[in-house]
């Protein structure tokens, strides 16, 4: 099926590039455990309230700022300054989708964005910047795989760029000031996107998460701040901004990561040498469901999804990139669906097209073959792939 | 942590006692961890204070409602060693927060509240952080005074030091560019 008009850059999301998805394409370094890095840096500009008491002028004079700076800044070649109030709403929910604005950014349902708020989508170059949320400015770096360094690398040079033109509000003993005293100093957060059913399934996890506490980290779900885990996804980010520096912050961050992807390697060849059949039975299950279903709510899709990954990136797929499961992460999200469909859709009718989107890529990333009735759970011959 | 002694405790102390005055009782027990050695200090309030230390409430792990609850004149603000009550009706010059205002939303109103409220915020960002001391990059304003360029010479030639250990040279080229650039200046 050649059927993929959902490709991002093309079709109905043409109005809207591919800002913020080349991590998608699951390049990096353990994307079969890391789906992408986020470095992001909180700053503010001296002169003005923050966000929560910011006034109309405030906003506007932020915005104004930005926008005249952004022509000379190189890491921001291009880039164009998407003033939220006006675009139409769903193209607002599918930036959030995509994760390059916050929920706060969107303000209250029946309010809409305040005036001000926007973003500042570089063509090509995987950094953006919000505008005008609870501080003035929030820098980000999207990267696949586990990159922090080059995610570290690139905000810190547009900082630099910008610090050079903007006024940024500093303080000599609390370094970079912003509104929540939890983001002062480096206003550094940098954030690394795990899927970690090997440790979930050997249950494992809660000691895992409980360690990361204990090394001044913290972890959410897959939306952030006070979003459920779902489909095994955790992010895992540094919990202090001060008193470290941005190096020490990352590096840190990258030791403990790396401790944690080990753990799940070895949770996942626990599972395949203790209970490889219920093991593929589960993967291959899943798989299924995903391959056939009329109907998909987000979260059995998420669940789903894990267990396809998993048997992804374990060869027990062979032929299924999780390129494409990364793209069905993205792509299955309710303003996605609607902006393809070029219409609202009920939750019901939702489902309905996100079974339909699933069944599309997964009949175009072609025949996935398994060892069939072979009771032997040797690997599949590569020529069948 | 910088700026906190980094005395290792005696295995003798008496913990009950203060470890700096000896005197009166100790409440306030400091844990420090400094790369991966771990140190408790206990002191009394008086010797707490001088240090810089603020209150005994727990540090880091915290959400900062919790420590904001702490610090309110509420049943837990009034609990056994909670700070002195700050003055709450204190104003920003600048955007008109009160520090009360401040304990309801966790928000500050704008750059200038970092400096009303310092003495109050140096208290809570040490909870918050195990610190108050920014020791990431060093912000040259646009009108940097000579210990402006100084400060920033120094941060730049560390972060130099550290991209050539880590063999990431063209990070390194680009900040002796700067380095050169602001010495030129």
């Amino acid at each position: 099926m050649s059927g993929e008009e959902h490709r991002h850059g093309g079709g109905p999301f043409s109005d809207i590039p591919d800002y913020g998805l080349d991590w998608l394409d699951a390049s990096g370094p353990d994307s079969g455990i890391v789906l992408s890095t986020r470095v992001r840096l909180a700053r503010n500009l001296q002169g003005h309230a923050f966000g929560l008491r910011s006034r109309l002028n405030d906003r506007l004079a932020v915005l104004n700022q930005i926008q005249t700076a952004v022509p000379s800044v190189g890491a921001l070649d291009g880039a164009e300054v998407r003033v939220l109030t006006d675009l139409e709403n769903r193209m607002q929910r599918v930036l959030m989708e995509r994760r390059l604005v916050s929920p706060d950014l969107l303000g209250k349902a029946d309010e809409g964005p305040h005036r001000g708020a926007a973003v500042v989508l570089p063509p090509g170059n995987p950094v953006s910047v919000m505008v005008n949320e609870e501080d003035h400015l929030r820098l980000q770096s999207v990267a696949s795989g586990l990159r922090l360094r080059e995610a570290w690398g690139t905000m810190d040079r547009l900082d630099e760029e910008l610090g050079e033109i903007l006024p940024f509000a500093y303080h000599p003993e609390f370094g970079f000031l912003t509104s929540c005293p939890t983001n002062v100093g480096t206003g550094l957060r940098a954030s690394v996107l795990m899927h970690l059913p090997g440790l979930v399934l050997t249950k494992e996890i809660g000691k895992v998460l409980q360690g990361l506490g204990q090394v001044g980290l913290t972890f959410r779900g897959l939306y952030g701040e006070g979003s459920e885990v779902v489909g095994n996804f955790f992010q895992v980010s540094n919990q202090t901004t001060l008193g470290k520096s941005e190096d020490d912050l990352i590096d840190h961050l990258e030791r403990i990561v790396r401790q944690v992807i080990q753990y799940e390697q070895q949770a996942r060849e626990v599972l395949l040498r203790d209970a490889r059949s219920v093991t593929e039975d589960k993967i291959w299950r899943a798989y299924g469901l995903l391959r056939y279903a009329r109907s998909l709510s987000f979260e059995e899709l998420m669940n789903l999804l894990s267990g396809v990954r998993l048997g992804a990136s374990q060869k027990l797929l062979p032929g299924l990139r999780v390129y494409s499961l990364n793209k069905i992460m993205i792509f299955t999200q309710p303003a996605h669906l609607e902006q393809a469909a070029g219409r609202e859709l009920p939750p019901t009718e939702c489902d309905l097209h996100r079974a339909a989107y699933v069944r599309r890529i997964l009949a175009a990333e072609g025949a996935v073959i398994s060892d069939g009735d072979d009771p032997d759970p040797s690997p599949a011959p590569e020529s069948d792939v | 942590m910088s700026d906190e002694s980094q005395q290792p405790t005696s295995p003798k102390h008496d913990p009950k006692l203060c470890q700096a005055c000896g005197e009166r009782p100790a409440t306030v027990h400091l844990t420090k961890v400094t790369d991966d050695l771990v140190s408790v200090e206990h002191l009394c309030e008086n010797c707490a204070a001088e240090k810089g230390v603020e209150s005994p409430a727990p540090p880091a792990n915290f959400p900062l409602s919790d420590f904001l609850a702490q610090m309110g004149g509420g049943e837990a603000g009034a609990a056994k060693g909670a700070p002195p009550e700050a003055d709450s009706s204190a104003e920003c010059g600048y955007c008109g927060l009160t520090y009360a205002k401040f304990r309801e939303t966790g928000r500050l109103g704008c750059p200038h509240c970092w400096v009303t409220f310092e003495t109050q915020l140096r208290g809570l960002v040490r909870r918050v952080h195990g610190s108050a001391h920014h020791a990431g990059k060093v912000y040259l304003p646009q009108d940097p005074t000579a210990a402006d360029r100084v400060r920033r010479l120094e941060s730049l030639r560390e972060r130099l030091d550290r991209a050539v250990d880590s063999e990431d040279f063209e990070r390194a080229a680009e900040i002796r560019d700067a380095i050169q650039t602001l010495e030129g200046r």
